[in-house]
């Protein structure tokens, strides 16, 4: 009897301690985004999504200068025309989207319930390409960008919002959160060390951006690239600069950490395309 | 008499010449070797592609230094046992597993002559 209690206790024990480990992406987001308002408590919430122009003057006075004359500018003129081409079907891009794909950024990364995994904007773009019978852009650079330039520039002023529906989306939220706090690389790095422990610190020259915001500005223009690139080519360098293996641009990796990345800036105003240097 | 004086003086003095010829090239060696080790350890310290240690520590000479580690000054009051120096480089993780250095070492960032050169030029700072 007295061993059956005891089973029971600890039967107890074990599953209520099983479900209080569980994450909770709400608490996770509270905390996260206090971390920073509590160290950096001269940036405004809304100024986050300007990464290391928030965190310096003096930087902030050069890139003032740069966004007078927007070096991404091009590129949403020319997404807008490549979106509203026509197929050889006739159809448009914006036949596969909500409201033609304009102002709905800010929902990206969704949980697709259906298919039980993590979608893109830029993933459904291709798709949506693909379904038409043209051929598919490529993930890190070029046309994609274009068109995601002029998609991010419809939405900008609307705050990220990611949603977690289920138990099926929570495990991708684990997986890019366990990507995001993990170290990796011949250097040892998590995204987490440079960008949660140590933003407003220098590496050399370098002022390391805060995780909060990294995303609101997809896709950007960044002067070491002389171009512009979508979020996955920037987590590619990112990888390889702690000296790890990238993983391919929208692969579940990928797509997991923008999940969990993106949820972790809910409430922020979408600001893109973004100019950096 | 006096001649005989000097004659002795003379070899007194050549055999005290010749003796310090010698030893010279024994102990200057020995110095110049421990030299250019520091100088050595100081361009693997310095170098991008090996130590980089610039970009986290500020190191006297070194320019455009970051700011995540602490200054590199008072090496030898921090470190006593330039051993304990050597284990840091080699991998901080064992002392400190939530550190952000790299283990030089143990990721074979850089070999074991490297991590004892750059040892032997921070040890000095």
């Amino acid at each position: 009897m007295k061993k059956a209690i005891a089973l029971g206790v600890a039967l107890f024990v074990l599953v209520t301690g099983t479900a209080f480990a569980k994450t909770n992406p709400k608490e996770d987001l509270k905390k996260f985004q206090n971390y920073y308002f509590k160290n950096f408590p001269n940036v405004p919430k809304n100024d986050f999504g300007n990464g290391i122009y928030a965190l310096s003057k003096s930087l902030r006075d050069q890139w003032d200068s740069i966004e007078e004359f927007p070096p991404y500018e091009l590129n949403i003129d020319r997404g807008e025309e490549l979106w509203n081409k026509p197929f050889k079907n006739g159809k448009t891009h914006g036949s596969c989207f909500k409201n033609g794909g304009l102002g709905i950024k800010q929902n990206y990364p969704y949980f697709d319930t259906k298919k039980k995994t993590v979608k893109t904007f830029e993933q459904e773009i291709n798709e949506c390409r693909k379904a038409n019978g043209e051929k598919p852009f490529k993930w890190k650079k070029g046309p994609i960008t274009d068109v995601m330039a002029y998609l991010a520039y419809s939405s900008r002023g609307k705050k990220i919002n990611v949603v977690i529906p289920n138990d099926d989306a929570l495990k991708w939220y684990e997986r890019g959160k366990k990507f995001f706090y993990a170290k990796r690389g011949q250097l040892n790095f998590s995204c987490a060390d440079c960008h949660v422990k140590l933003p407003g610190k220098k590496i050399r020259a370098n002022l390391l951006s805060t995780a909060l915001g990294q995303v609101t500005h997809f896709p950007i223009y960044r002067s070491k690239w002389g171009g512009m690139g979508t979020i996955h080519r920037r987590y590619g360098g990112c990888n390889k600069q702690v000296r790890a293996k990238p993983f391919k641009a929208q692969s579940d990796s990928y797509r997991a950490l923008e999940y969990f990345h993106t949820y972790m800036s809910n409430g922020l105003p979408l600001n893109g395309p973004g100019a950096r240097f | 008499m006096r001649n005989a004086f000097c004659k002795v003086l003379t070899a007194a003095s050549a055999a005290v010449l010749l003796s310090s010829l010698a030893a010279a090239p024994e102990a200057l060696a020995a110095e110049k070797k421990a030299m250019s080790n520091i100088e050595k350890g100081k361009k693997l310290t310095f170098n991008r592609k090996k130590g980089n240690c610039l970009a986290c520590h500020a190191i006297a000479g070194g320019k455009l230094p970051g700011n995540v580690g602490p200054p590199l000054l008072a090496m030898k009051a921090r470190y006593p046992n330039k051993a304990d120096l050597r284990a840091t480089i080699w991998d901080r993780t064992k002392a400190n597993p939530n550190t952000v250095m790299p283990p030089f070492g143990k990721h074979k960032i850089l070999s074991d002559k490297d991590i004892d050169l750059i040892t032997d030029f921070i040890h000095t700072l």
